[in-house]
């Protein structure tokens, strides 16, 4: 018996304490067991199923599209978070302070930068997913209901983007906003009154902003949260990650053909 | 092996004080337990390790983006003074293109309401779950929908001289009648591929094509009253 410990011995221990055992309900080991408690146990990774076929971990199957776009979320909420500390909704405020993120807030110009490319990258990477399970054929029975709550995440994701978009309150945002929002003027009927719900009046001003920055910052991310939490749940609940050939249909195809092969051959 | 007592089945039982399930198995109807033989892994923790290394590549490619590019920023907002072009963000641009040539109900509210509409269903039609080759079966009646189809865009795309929309549809519908020429017995793989592509598959590349064309030409071809501008003309 060797009388130092491994680093990995010291995190058992760790994980034996009374301290940790009270937070991590899986508690320790490395047994499979174990392994499929770490996920069971745990609420937000219990959104996912403890095993995945091995095949389709391989980089061909998803191009990881679903998993980045993921990560550009959190990478929108942890640069999100820090600008919103130097954020006045207000015009014309709001250009100052975009200003004094670019030139006097400490790393702001980053955090800015950062934030602005994410959000490019999400809507790209939200778009080239929907592309790749459609192609995949991936909606398949039983995975509708999940596509739909994909689309859901395609328009949320386009709405987040959107409504960001005004946030800095240049010229830039200012006219985008502006050409974007005459289209819900187009809406035979009720066009002016959607128009003017969305900006708080009848062209892009100070209300506009004021609500596109709650539509931003709250109810856009909060509602997206919960379609997603909903959407990595489904892909549990209706049999993990696709994948043609495990498809109920084509294994009973499959053992078919198996068995009149074998009946022939007898 | 049970008790045979356990198989009888008296006059006098009685199913709600004493339920028992009896399964008679025959040989040729026996249930079949296919046992899942597919390789699976543990999502903790080789599934979770692989997924933070891609976030964590992507995070690095982006961190790497936003050291290097600023993101714009113009003069302040300003009412009285209209850009031009003014252009909506990247993604709305291919819309964008559309209102050029169609009024806005048309191409504003229209046309994207089909558009989201017609992702939702895909799921619940049988043709896209069973998802044949189009032109396999039932070959001339779909073949004569498929021209008449492809003709009426074709020319209500001319009508209305939206040539950015009709060159992708002329090469799809080229790529569609060379599917239709093709069976799973050709001779190129290539060709083999065609012809086991389904309905949904040949709309949505279609869609696919068209955004991509229109979003470039709207960002990257549009200069002030949204006039063709080159690239490498600058604004």
């Amino acid at each position: 018996m060797a009388i130092t410990k491994t680093i990995d011995q010291y995190f058992d221990d760790l994980r034996e304490t009374r301290v940790w055992r009270s937070i991590f309900r899986s508690g320790t080991g490395s047994s499979t067991l174990k392994r499929a408690l770490a996920i069971q146990q745990n609420v937000f990774l219990h959104l996912f199923s403890t095993k995945v076929r091995t095949r389709l971990l391989s980089f061909s199957a998803t191009w990881y599209l679903g998993t980045l776009t993921l990560g550009t979320f959190f990478i929108l909420i942890a640069t999100g978070i820090p600008l919103m500390l130097y954020y006045h909704p207000s015009a014309p405020q709001a250009y100052a302070d975009t200003k004094d993120l670019q030139f006097v807030v400490s790393s702001g110009m980053f955090l800015r930068n950062l934030h602005r490319w994410s959000a490019h990258c999400m809507v790209f990477l939200v778009f080239a997913h929907m592309f790749k399970v459609f192609y995949r054929g991936a909606y398949r029975t039983p995975r509708e209901f999940n596509w739909v709550i994909g689309v859901i995440l395609l328009l949320m994701t386009l709405l987040l983007s959107y409504t960001g978009y005004l946030l800095p309150w240049d010229q830039l945002a200012y006219w985008a906003i502006t050409v974007g929002s005459n289209i819900a003027s187009a809406v035979p009927l009720m066009g002016n009154k959607i128009h003017f719900l969305l900006l708080g009046g009848n062209a892009v001003n100070a209300n506009a902003l004021l609500r596109f920055y709650v539509l931003h910052c709250m109810i856009l991310p909060l509602a997206a949260m919960f379609f997603v939490a909903i959407h990595f749940w489904r892909i549990r609940k209706d049999g993990g990650l696709y994948s043609h050939s495990s498809e109920p249909a084509i294994l009973r195809a499959k053992a078919l053909t198996a068995e009149t092969t074998a009946e022939e051959a007898q | 092996m049970a008790d045979s007592k356990d198989f009888t089945a008296g006059i006098d039982s009685n199913a709600k004080k004493s339920p028992r399930r009896i399964v008679f198995i025959t040989r040729r109807t026996s249930a079949q337990v296919k046992a899942d033989t597919e390789d699976q892994i543990q999502t903790f923790p080789e599934v979770l390790f692989r997924a933070a290394v891609a976030i964590q590549v992507l995070a690095i490619a982006l961190v790497w983006i936003a050291l290097l590019f600023n993101a714009p920023l113009e003069g302040l907002a300003d009412p009285s003074h209209t850009p031009t072009p003014a252009k909506a963000p990247w993604y709305f641009l291919g819309l964008q293109e559309m209102l050029h040539y169609f009024p806005p109900v048309v191409a504003g509210v229209l046309v994207p309401g089909l558009v989201v509409m017609a992702l939702i269903v895909i799921p619940y039609f049988k043709v896209n779950i069973e998802a044949e080759g189009l032109f396999l079966k039932d070959r001339q009646r779909r073949l004569r929908i498929f021209y008449l189809i492809a003709t009426a865009l074709s020319v209500f795309l001319l009508f209305f001289k939206v040539y950015a929309a009709l060159i992708p549809t002329l090469i799809m519908a080229g790529v569609m009648l060379l599917a239709a020429q093709s069976s799973p017995q050709s001779s190129s793989a290539f060709r083999r591929y065609l012809a086991a592509r389904p309905l949904s598959y040949w709309v949505m590349t279609w869609f696919l094509f068209e955004l991509v064309v229109l979003t470039a030409i709207g960002t990257f071809f549009r200069g002030p009253g949204w006039s063709w501008v080159w690239p490498w003309q600058g604004p």
